[in-house]
């Protein structure tokens, strides 16, 4: 583990990934204790303030503090987006896995099917959902969640293949263990690696198709600071004050890529041959 | 041989299109316990919950209201709209053409300008260039699409004056004034897939710059320009038709934003104002629709690639 860490931070995309998610915790956890003013806390006179030394961001339409908005903003945004994978991840590495294991016909069955889910895009598949069950950030992660698992599903069933022709399944299988015994003990252990990769680089997807639904206004309800929230409310401004719409966009995008690097030295740290 | 996976390839297209069809059904009509509520609101009246319940047939078990629907819909008759009382399906489809006309301009402008940078950043790996390439590919990626839009708007429209913030024209009837309004939502998805195509691009000439037939060609003394031409970059581009066939699906998911923030008639928009005003009928048409195409497309790229490629066809 340890050794895992040092040979990720050596690579500078590693050191620079866990910096930034390094930064977006502090902000998840102790935002609302650091931030310089209360995130609601209307101004009129320093109503689309520039950033300078009384709001370091700058300031919304209502003088409200942006750098404090987007801190606050932060525990709305990041954790539903790590939610939303972690819920979706798991159900697709248990499709995938099961898949794998049922092999043959079952298998060529469960992925077909699974493609043809995958054929309504992301983005659309959420909406519905959301539509369906209701605007609100809940019903957003859990939307988010079965908009990925289909994809998750595929990754883990390609790599969960070649498991199942190893000699310690058929031992399993050959000791008469029960499918859940062996989709959960023997092979789900031995995908982990892969899921977790693809996983961290998915959370940006999370943190992005978040965002796109509560700036849609079908995601986080105002007066959430949620990021996507601050950059739709900003827009009417953006000529006034571009401030209120750099700084949450640059969040999200921050986000987005530490994820993304995370993902990418995780990967480079986990194949040191691969050197692409 | 090559004829029966053509055919494999179409049934699997078909199947796809029907998941996708009770999947819509299932989420939109099937999941809300009670759809005509949900869809009238609070102050609807029993009798008009009774009414609309007939007309959706929702006393019928799931599996007879589906059927009932897939037949009206395989006819070509998608419904009524609940909001403007016109049929959906032609509705649709028009809205369904700009948005395709949106989607292939965005893939030109995408295969003109990833393709050459993604093969530089290769030949240079390493390097500044490289570097560069790499840099703007991850910030593309990262961006998501209302971000990127919300931002060449106010950099290229209310600041430099240079296009129209919103709106659409069909450049059938005014030319230069609907290339100029298409100009902001195609740079905008343009951006996002170029990052991708880009990179893609790059790690395909990667490998194939290692490959043993390239070296053979450089033994056999061929001049370098012959090497990357004739040679790396046909193999290098074959992957860019997968790619362009799977940005599709990402492309239709992206333009509902896209759409919605630039005001553009397209499907995307469609579906959205049909969301909120709760039309049934729409939001399924919609929905299937975008989905169906990403279907099509798919299996054409599919296609083209096997033709290309023939080595796949006997996998």
């Amino acid at each position: 583990m340890i050794e895992l860490f040092v040979r990720l931070i050596r690579r500078p995309q590693g050191l620079v990934g866990v910096t930034l998610l390094a930064l977006i915790a502090v902000a998840c956890l102790f935002g609302q204790a650091l931030a310089p003013y209360a995130p609601e806390k209307i101004d009129f006179l320093g109503r689309f303030r520039p950033p300078g030394w009384q709001n370091w961001l700058g300031a919304d339409q209502f003088g409200r503090d942006i750098l404090s908005r987007l801190m606050v903003g932060a525990r709305s945004t990041v954790p539903m987006a790590l939610i939303a994978t972690f819920v979706g991840s798991a159900a697709g590495a248990i499709i995938g896995v099961g898949s794998a294991y049922l092999g043959g016909r079952t298998d060529e069955a469960i992925m077909r099917t699974n493609d043809a889910v995958m054929a309504i895009p992301g983005l659309l598949l959420a909406l519905l959902l959301v539509s369906t069950l209701g605007n609100g950030a809940g019903n957003a992660v859990i939307a988010i969640a079965v908009a990925f698992a289909p994809g998750m599903a595929r990754v883990t069933r390609s790599v969960a293949l070649n498991v199942r022709n190893q000699d310690y399944v058929k031992a399993a299988i050959a000791r008469g263990e029960g499918a859940a015994w062996i989709i959960f003990r023997e092979m789900l252990p031995n995908v982990m690696a892969p899921i977790v990769i693809e996983s961290t680089i998915r959370v940006s997807f999370a943190v992005m198709l978040f965002a796109t639904l509560s700036f849609l206004g079908v995601g986080a309800q105002p007066p959430a600071s949620e990021w996507g929230l601050m950059v739709a409310d900003a827009r009417q401004y953006m000529y006034q004050a571009p401030w209120g719409l750099i700084v949450p966009a640059a969040a999200i995008a921050l986000t987005a890529i530490a994820f993304n690097l995370l993902g990418d030295g995780l990967r480079d740290a986990l194949n040191p041959k691969d050197e692409r | 041989m090559s004829l029966a996976w053509f055919a494999r390839r179409l049934l699997l297209m078909v199947y796809t299109v029907i998941v996708v069809s009770m999947l819509v059904f299932a989420i939109t009509q099937v999941l809300p316990a009670d759809a005509a509520q949900s869809l009238l609101g609070e102050n609807a009246t029993p009798e008009m919950l009774a009414a609309l319940r007939a007309k959706l047939g929702l006393g019928a078990p799931a599996w007879q209201q589906y059927l009932r629907w897939a037949g009206h819909v395989f006819t070509g008759d998608f419904g009524i709209s609940m909001r403007t009382s016109q049929p959906v399906g032609p509705e649709m489809l028009s809205a369904l053409s700009r948005s395709l006309l949106l989607a292939a301009s965005s893939i030109l402008v995408t295969l003109v300008v990833a393709v050459p940078l993604g093969v530089v950043a290769a030949l240079r790996q390493g390097r500044l260039a490289d570097t560069g390439v790499s840099l703007i590919a991850y910030l593309g990626v990262s961006l998501p699409e209302f971000v990127t839009a919300t931002l060449l708007a106010l950099l290229l429209a209310d600041t430099l004056h240079w296009l129209p913030a919103t709106g659409y024209v069909s450049p059938l009837e005014h030319f230069g004034d609907g290339i100029s309004h298409l100009a902001l939502p195609v740079l905008t998805i343009s951006v996002i897939l170029i990052a991708h195509v880009m990179r893609m691009m790059r790690s395909e000439t990667l490998d194939v710059l290692k490959s043993d037939y390239i070296r053979a060609a450089r033994l056999k003394g061929l001049p370098e320009r012959s090497v990357l031409f004739r040679h790396a970059l046909r193999n290098a581009l074959l992957p860019v038709v997968t790619i362009i066939g799977l940005d599709v699906g990402y492309l239709l998911g992206g333009i509902i934003v896209i759409e919605e923030i630039f005001a553009i008639p397209g499907i995307g928009r469609a579906l959205m104002v049909a969301i909120a005003a709760r039309d049934l009928p729409s939001i399924q048409a919609g929905a299937l629709i975008m989905a169906a195409t990403y279907a099509v497309t798919n299996t054409l790229a599919d296609m083209a690639y096997a033709v290309l490629d023939p080595r796949i066809r006997y996998d």
